[in-house]
């Protein structure tokens, strides 16, 4: 287990000289994301002037939901970006030479591309979180601490099941498989309000077939001490998201599995 | 005459060709739609505020900007920027087309081609289930297709300037990253630009970005009436040439350089 | 203990065939017809540590299905597979931890690094303690020549230079037991010459276990005791060079370089396989004329500047040995 912290500390040292590498590009584009990302709350914050409310949530609310729905996914993306580009590793073949080593394919999956300009969606989502939680004048207690931490690694483990279930999708077939990016960057859409404001079906899809709801409306009701919060549920409720990667990699194995009797 | 039309013909074949593509990207906005949908009636469920729109209105706009997405300046031709990039331009350079309006007539099938494909099922979808609304009169839905006309056009040029500013910052990713970000606020594709403060509204005014969204969809509302759509029309013509005369001058400015330095 | 065997291997592979157009597709989705191919029809042979193999076939003879079985890649439909006393697949990292392979046509660096820097990928992926690393690095740069090489970028380097560090990269975790696949390939002679005289003194001197797939004959000539064909996926001979010759054929080749081109050659003995102007290349059986023989008739009743007599070379040989197997 330690050296492969050792070997995924060496792939982002790499990635890190390797995009630093063009320092004033590098900057631009953080600044980029940061930018086209806060753009999302700038709108949420012109409608909330407009409209006072929504469905009974306060701007400094939805803020919270907003910031831990962004937070699990920047983590994501700057290291699942490798299964988003695993499908050419397939075409290419050169999936056999990870194979070829004594090392876990998903780690080495992981290590062929870490995205670090995408740090920028977290230096936009952090400071939105933390006013948020400021300003709804929540009474903040370490367990409340600890569960919207958890909510956030529970998204986080969400999203990167989700990564990988449309990487391994690859292993089967190799046409259009961008209708997964439907539940990614579409799951983070909806993820930045709460569930409840959608309709009744889509809530239920996002609850039992995506299980969104377990870094969403259940931990975040019991943390804003909402009326209808389940404070059992809610609480474990993020280990949903750490299921969901379980299954997501067991997919994964089944499609080396796959792999190991058609070839490529 | 014949050489730019072919070339846009040619563009548009090819691309009509990715129809998987086309599928789920209909799949997706489909989903974007809805989910913005949802959102949107939420809010209006929320509050007897009067709005800058009505509901309705804000249904239609939604979905118009759905179907409506391949035109925007997102996409650069990656071919054009791999040749600033590479700086095998010179090649095209010696071409008897007059280089920029070759590059702008691709940007323009390039934006055309995959949304008519995408919008017209979205239209479809759209009006049966969505609750979108045709435009309220013939003059209008006009009015709306020559605004339309002009926006592809309005954009087209900005793509095609942005895209040359390639010549001058060697790593241009990150403009061409800014560029999206940009039209995609200033141009009511966010949030339609009534709904932005109203302090706000001058500066809207000025951009000639509202020209790309905000505009052709409130002429469809009938918000702009077809009279005042001609106005509007011609502010995106005003428009068009400024950008039009700036990236044929940057393109000149390049290629001296270019020719200059060699290569 | 032998290092590699492969008894009565079996690979099938079920090719879904493909339907044009849109319709095409769409049936496919309800119903696919399939094809097999039989990659492996039960092939058999064992290698021992030190060995340094051919092994050789023509295009979809199966060389490549081998290879990626043995190597942990593909499962086999049936038949039985031991490489140092393991099943390539079912102890994928254990086994993979003691094996080098080296793919001609594609390179395990990573593009837009350094070459170092791959290497230091590589030691840190195959767990290879900081010291021996160091001094298998050090040693492994000597021999092959790439002190001038390690900083640059990998795309930046010619085939010749790339192979020879994609070589290195393969031994960095001390192998006993190297596949090398095409490793030649598009290579200048001076590159091939440096990579065989490389690869020969691997095998003797650290006594690895070499598995050579090639389709240059001069290689496996230069380098290999041992040749194993394959066809059709089966294994058409397995033995030395010699062997192989001796059993396609016994014949062998008379060139002739005349003094004028214009008139017809013939003996009882021999046979005209090739006229090129004044060049003749003959044929003879050593067991019914000796070429000494053969060689003072025909100097006697012609003009001839120069000859030299060979063994016909080995694409003859297996391009025989394949038309022998399909026919």
């Amino acid at each position: 287990m330690r050296d492969a912290w050792k070997l995924y500390r060496h792939y982002i040292g790499i990635s890190m000289r390797a995009q630093m590498q063009y320092r004033a590009s590098f900057i631009m584009t953080v600044i980029g994301f940061f930018l086209t990302t806060i753009t999302e709350f700038f709108g949420i914050w012109a409608l909330f002037a407009r409209f006072g409310n929504l469905k009974g949530w306060s701007l400094p609310q939805v803020a919270i939901f907003y910031g831990v729905t962004h937070l699990a996914f920047a983590f994501t993306e700057m290291f699942g970006r490798g299964f988003d580009t695993f499908p050419n590793l397939v075409k290419t073949g050169d999936f056999d030479r990870l194979l070829l080593r004594p090392r876990s394919t998903i780690l080495q999956v992981i290590g062929t591309e870490i995205s670090l300009m995408r740090i920028g969606r977290i230096l936009h989502a952090l400071p939105i979180l933390l006013w948020g939680v400021h300003a709804t004048g929540a009474i903040w207690t370490p367990a409340k601490a600890l569960l919207l931490v958890g909510a956030i690694v529970g998204g986080g483990t969400l999203f990167l099941g989700l990564f990988i279930l449309q990487a391994t999708m690859s292993f089967w077939t190799i046409e259009a498989l961008e209708i997964a990016n439907i539940l990614t960057h579409g799951g983070t859409e909806t993820g930045q309000y709460p569930l409840d404001i959608y309709r009744p079906w889509f809530r239920k899809f996002f609850t039992f077939v995506v299980p969104l709801a377990c870094a969403n409306i259940l931990p975040l009701n019991v943390i804003l001490n909402r009326p209808n919060a389940m404070p059992l549920v809610g609480s474990l409720a993020p280990l949903c998201g750490c299921l969901f990667l379980g299954l997501a990699l067991a997919a994964w194995q089944q499609g080396v599995r796959h792999y190991h009797s058609t070839g490529s | 005459m014949r050489g730019y039309l072919a070339i846009t013909a040619a563009r548009f074949r090819v691309l009509l060709q990715y129809r998987a593509a086309a599928i789920a990207g209909i799949a997706t906005q489909l989903f974007w739609g809805l989910i913005r949908m949802m959102i949107f009636l939420a809010f209006y469920a929320s509050s007897t505020r009067p709005q800058p729109m009505s509901r309705t209105d804000m249904v239609t706009y939604i979905w118009l900007g759905q179907a409506m997405l391949g035109l925007l300046p997102w996409n650069f031709d990656a071919d054009v920027r791999n040749m600033l990039r590479t700086g095998s331009v010179a090649y095209e350079l010696v071409r008897p087309l007059d280089l920029y309006t070759h590059w702008y007539c691709r940007g323009f099938a390039q934006r055309v081609a995959p949304t008519l494909m995408r919008s017209i099922p979205l239209f479809i979808v759209a009006m049966l289930w969505f609750g979108m609304r045709p435009p309220p009169s013939a003059a209008s839905g006009a009015a709306w297709l020559l605004t339309t006309l002009g926006a592809t056009l309005l954009n087209t040029a900005f793509m095609t300037l942005v895209t040359l500013t390639m010549f001058w910052t060697l790593s241009g990713e990150g403009m061409l990253r800014l560029a999206p970000f940009v039209v995609y606020l200033f141009s009511g594709m966010l949030l339609p630009l009534a709904f932005w403060p109203d302090g706000a509204q001058p500066l809207l005014r000025l951009l000639p970005f509202r020209g790309m969204v905000d505009v052709p969809f409130r002429v469809y509302l009938g918000q702009i009436s077809p009279t005042q759509a001609l106005g509007e029309f011609t502010v995106q013509l005003l428009w068009i040439t400024v950008l039009v005369l700036a990236g044929r001058g940057l393109l000149a400015r390049g290629t001296r350089r270019l020719v200059i330095q060699g290569g | 203990m032998a290092h590699i065997v492969v008894e009565n291997l079996v690979k099938t592979f079920e090719v879904a065939e493909r339907q044009a157009g849109m319709w095409g597709a769409v049936r496919g989705l309800v119903r696919r017809t399939h094809r097999t191919v039989h990659a492996l029809d039960g092939i058999s042979f064992e290698l021992k540590p030190g060995e340094l193999v051919g092994y050789i076939g023509p295009n979809g003879a199966g060389k490549s299905t081998t290879v990626k079985t043995l190597a942990g890649i593909l499962v086999p439909t049936s038949g039985r597979c031991e490489v140092l006393g393991r099943i390539p697949w079912r102890e994928r990292k254990a086994h993979v931890q003691q094996i080098g392979v080296v793919f001609g046509q594609r390179t395990q660096l990573w593009w837009d690094l350094p070459v170092v820097e791959s290497f230091d990928l590589l030691r840190d992926i195959y767990r290879v303690p900081a010291d021996r690393y160091r001094v298998l690095r050090d040693e492994l740069t000597e021999r092959l020549n790439l002190g001038s090489l390690l900083d640059t970028p990998v795309r930046q380097l010619s085939l010749g230079q790339r192979m020879r560090c994609d070589l290195a990269a393969s031994l960095l975790h001390e192998p006993p037991l190297i596949f090398l696949d095409e490793p030649t390939i598009g290579l200048d002679a001076v590159s091939k010459l440096a990579v065989r005289e490389f690869i020969q003194r691997l095998n003797r001197e650290r006594g690895v276990t070499v598995i050579l797939t090639t389709h240059d004959m001069d290689d496996i000539e230069a380098l290999c005791t041992r040749v194993i064909v394959i066809g059709g996926g089966r294994i058409l001979s397995d033995g030395t060079l010699d062997d192989l010759r001796d059993r396609v054929t016994r014949e062998r080749w008379l060139l002739l370089d005349l003094e004028e081109a214009t008139f017809e050659l013939e003996d009882p003995d021999a046979e005209v396989l090739r006229r090129d102007g004044q060049r003749v290349t003959l044929r003879f059986d050593p067991a019914r004329v000796s070429p000494a023989q053969l060689i003072s008739r025909l100097t006697a009743r012609y003009p001839i500047r120069d000859l030299f007599v060979q063994n016909p070379p080995i694409e003859e040989i297996i391009a025989r040995l394949y038309g022998e197997h399909e026919g």
